[in-house]
C-alpha cells in the first residue's frame, strides 16, 4: 500500500525537518520558552519516538510539526514544503480518544473522509465502498463486528483502537501520536503497541510518537529521541536495531532492557 | 418493596402528589370556610372550567399559538446567536454584555412599548414570548459550542477542516444536549411571556380572560385560567423531554437503553 505522493521523493531527504525551531508561549518578553532551537529530522516511513521529562515541549512539537501552531523562530518542513498553515493529510491521535458519542464507531472512523477532498465529494455515492474500507481496518485492530456500536458502549482500550483507526483510515503520510496509550491499563497498552506496530508495518506511514513510556518507545520506534527539560532540545538519540515484527518477548531481552536503561539515564527531571 | 411495585409507585407519584395537594386544598377551604372570592376550592374551579369550557378552550388556543410562535422564533434566533457567540470570540465580546443587559430588563415594562408599536393583539404576545425565552437558549447553545474539546478541534483541523466543517460536524451536534436542556426552561418562560402580554395588552388569550374575570370578581374562572396555563405548560414540557430523549439519546449514555 502506498503512503501518499511523498513516497516518490528521493530517498534520503527527510520527510519531516525542523531546523533551529523555537516556540514561545505568550508575549515576547515574559513568554514561556517551550522549544529552544530544536533541530530534528524524520525520514520518510520512519517511526520516531520522542521521550523526555514532563513539560519538556513534546506536545508543542506535535503542534509545530502539524502546523497547528506557528514556530516563533526557525524552519519547519513537511514533505519538502515549509509549514505555514495546518498540514493536510496528517493523522492525529491523543490520550483521550475523542470519538463523537452521537456517531457509531464506523461513522466515527469515516469522519476523515467527510472532510478530505476528493473523498468528501465521493462519499455520498460510494459510501458502501468506504464503509467496507473502514470495516476492514476495524477488523485489523480487533474491532470486527463493533462498527454499529456507539463509542460509549466500548471499553477505553477499544475506544483507543477506534481512535487509531480514525487517525490512519485516510492513509495519511504522517501520523502524530501524543501519548495515545497513556490512559490505558498495562495489559491493554502492551496489546495496543502490537496493534500499532501492525498498522505501521502494513501502511508504512511516517510516524512520530510522543510518550513518557520508555518501553513503548523502544518497542515501537526505529529511533528514540530524548528531549531535555523545558525548553525542549534534543539531547540524545538512539537507533533501535531490533528486527520487525517485534513482540512482547523482545521487551524482555537483555539488549532491550539495556537500551531502556540507557535512555532512562539521559532523562533528568526539570531542575 | 418489590421492584415492580416500586416502578408502579414511581409512575403514579406525579398524580398522587398533585391530587393530594388538591384534596388538601379542598378540605382546607371547606373546613376553614374560606370564601370562594378569596380562594376558590378545586371543586369550584372545576365547576367554572365546565361552565366556561368553550371560552377556556378558545382562549387557551390563542395563548398556545402565540406561545408556540414565540417559542419557535426563540429556538431559531437563540440557536443562531448562540452558535455565533459560541464560535466567535469577537461576536461573544460584542454581543454578550448587550444580551445580559437586555435580559435583565423586566419584560412587563416592554409590553406597553410593543402595544404602542404593533397595537393590541397577537403580535405583542408572540414577541414577549420570544424575548423572554430566547436568552437561556443562547447561553446553552453557546456553552455547547464553546466547550468543544481542543484535541478534537486539532484532529479536524489537521485533516484540513474549515471552520464551517468543524461547526457542522462537531460543534452543532455536541451542542444539542445543551439546546434541549434549555428548551425545557424556555418553553415554560414562553408561557409566562405570552400570558403577561395578553394581561397587559391583549384582546384574547388566557391572560385577557383572567383580567376580565378579575374585573368581574369571578375568582373561580380566574383560577381556571391559571390551571389551563399550567396544564398546557406541563404538556409542552413533556413534549420537549420526549424530543430531547429521541434526539440526544447518546448524551444519556447507557441509562435509557437499559
Amino acid at each position: 500500500m502506498g503512503t501518499g505522493e511523498a513516497a516518490h521523493e528521493s530517498i534520503g531527504s527527510p520527510f519531516v525537518e525542523l531546523r533551529d525551531v523555537s516556540l514561545t508561549y505568550g508575549e515576547d518578553d515574559d513568554g514561556l520558552l517551550s522549544l529552544d532551537r530544536l533541530t530534528l529530522s524524520v525520514q520518510q516511513g520512519e517511526f520516531v519516538a520522542v521521550v523526555g521529562p514532563s513539560g519538556c515541549g513534546k506536545s508543542t512539537l506535535m503542534k509545530v510539526v502539524t502546523g497547528l501552531k506557528a514556530a516563533s523562530h526557525g524552519e519547519v518542513k513537511v514533505g519538502g514544503e515549509a509549514v505555514t498553515a495546518p498540514v493536510k493529510n496528517v493523522g492525529l491521535a491523543f490520550q483521550s480518544a475523542t470519538l463523537l458519542p452521537w456517531r457509531t464507531i464506523t461513522d466515527n472512523v469515516l469522519l476523515p473522509f467527510e472532510i478530505i477532498a476528493p473523498h468528501k465529494y465521493r462519499l455520498r455515492q460510494e459510501r458502501a465502498h468506504y464503509v467496507e474500507q473502514v470495516e476492514h481496518l476495524l477488523a485489523t485492530v480487533g474491532l470486527a463486528g463493533f462498527g454499529k456500536r456507539f463509542s460509549w458502549q466500548l471499553s477505553g482500550g477499544m475506544q483507543q483502537r477506534a481512535n487509531l483507526c480514525r487517525a490512519i483510515v485516510h492513509k495519511p503520510s504522517l501520523l502524530m501520536l501524543d501519548e495515545p496509550f497513556a490512559a490505558l491499563d498495562a495489559f491493554t497498552r502492551e496489546e495496543l503497541w502490537l496493534v500499532m506496530q501492525n498498522l505501521w508495518l502494513t501502511e508504512r506511514f511516517t510516524a512520530i510518537l510522543v510518550t513518557h513510556e520508555l518501553r513503548e518507545a523502544v518497542l515501537l520506534a526505529d529511533r528514540v529521541v530524548v528531549f531535555s527539560a523545558r525548553p525542549g532540545q534534543v539531547i540524545y538519540e538512539r537507533v533501535v536495531p531490533f528486527a520487525r515484527p517485534r513482540t512482547l518477548e523482545t521487551t524482555y531481552q537483555a539488549e532491550f532492557t539495556a537500551i531502556v536503561h540507557d535512555l532512562r539515564e539521559k532523562i533528568r527531571p526539570p531542575s | 418493596m418489590s421492584g415492580r411495585s416500586r416502578r408502579i409507585l414511581i409512575a403514579l407519584m406525579p398524580w398522587l402528589v398533585t391530587f393530594g395537594i388538591l384534596g388538601f386544598w379542598e378540605l382546607a377551604c371547606d373546613l376553614l370556610h374560606i370564601h370562594s372570592f378569596i380562594l376558590p376550592a378545586p371543586s369550584a374551579i372545576a365547576a367554572a372550567m365546565a361552565a366556561y369550557a368553550w371560552p377556556l378552550v378558545d382562549h387557551s388556543w390563542r395563548t398556545l399559538t402565540s406561545t408556540l410562535l414565540g417559542f419557535g422564533l426563540a429556538i431559531a434566533g437563540g440557536m443562531l446567536i448562540g452558535i455565533a457567540i459560541g464560535f466567535s470570540t469577537l461576536v461573544y465580546k460584542g454581543l454578550y454584555p448587550l444580551l445580559v443587559g437586555f435580559n435583565a430588563i423586566p419584560k412587563v415594562a416592554m409590553v406597553p412599548i410593543l402595544v404602542l408599536w404593533f397595537g393590541i393583539g397577537v403580535v405583542p404576545a408572540v414577541i414577549t414570548a420570544f424575548i423572554i425565552s430566547f436568552f437561556p437558549i443562547v447561553v446553552n447553545v453557546a456553552t455547547g459550542i464553546a466547550t468543544l474539546e481542543p484535541e478534537l478541534a486539532d484532529v479536524l483541523r489537521s485533516l484540513g477542516a474549515s471552520h464551517w466543517e468543524v461547526l457542522t460536524k462537531v460543534g452543532i451536534p455536541r451542542s444539542l444536549p445543551y439546546l434541549f436542556a434549555s428548551l425545557k426552561v424556555a418553553i415554560t418562560l414562553a408561557f409566562v411571556g405570552s400570558v403577561l402580554a395578553e394581561t397587559i395588552g391583549g384582546n384574547a388569550g388566557l391572560g385577557y380572560l383572567m383580567v376580565t374575570a378579575s374585573a368581574e370578581f369571578d375568582a373561580p374562572l380566574l383560577f381556571a385560567g391559571l390551571f389551563a396555563v399550567a396544564i398546557m405548560a406541563v404538556g409542552l414540557y413533556a413534549v420537549c423531554v420526549a424530543f430531547e430523549r429521541r434526539m440526544t439519546q447518546w448524551a444519556f449514555r447507557g441509562e435509557l437503553l437499559s
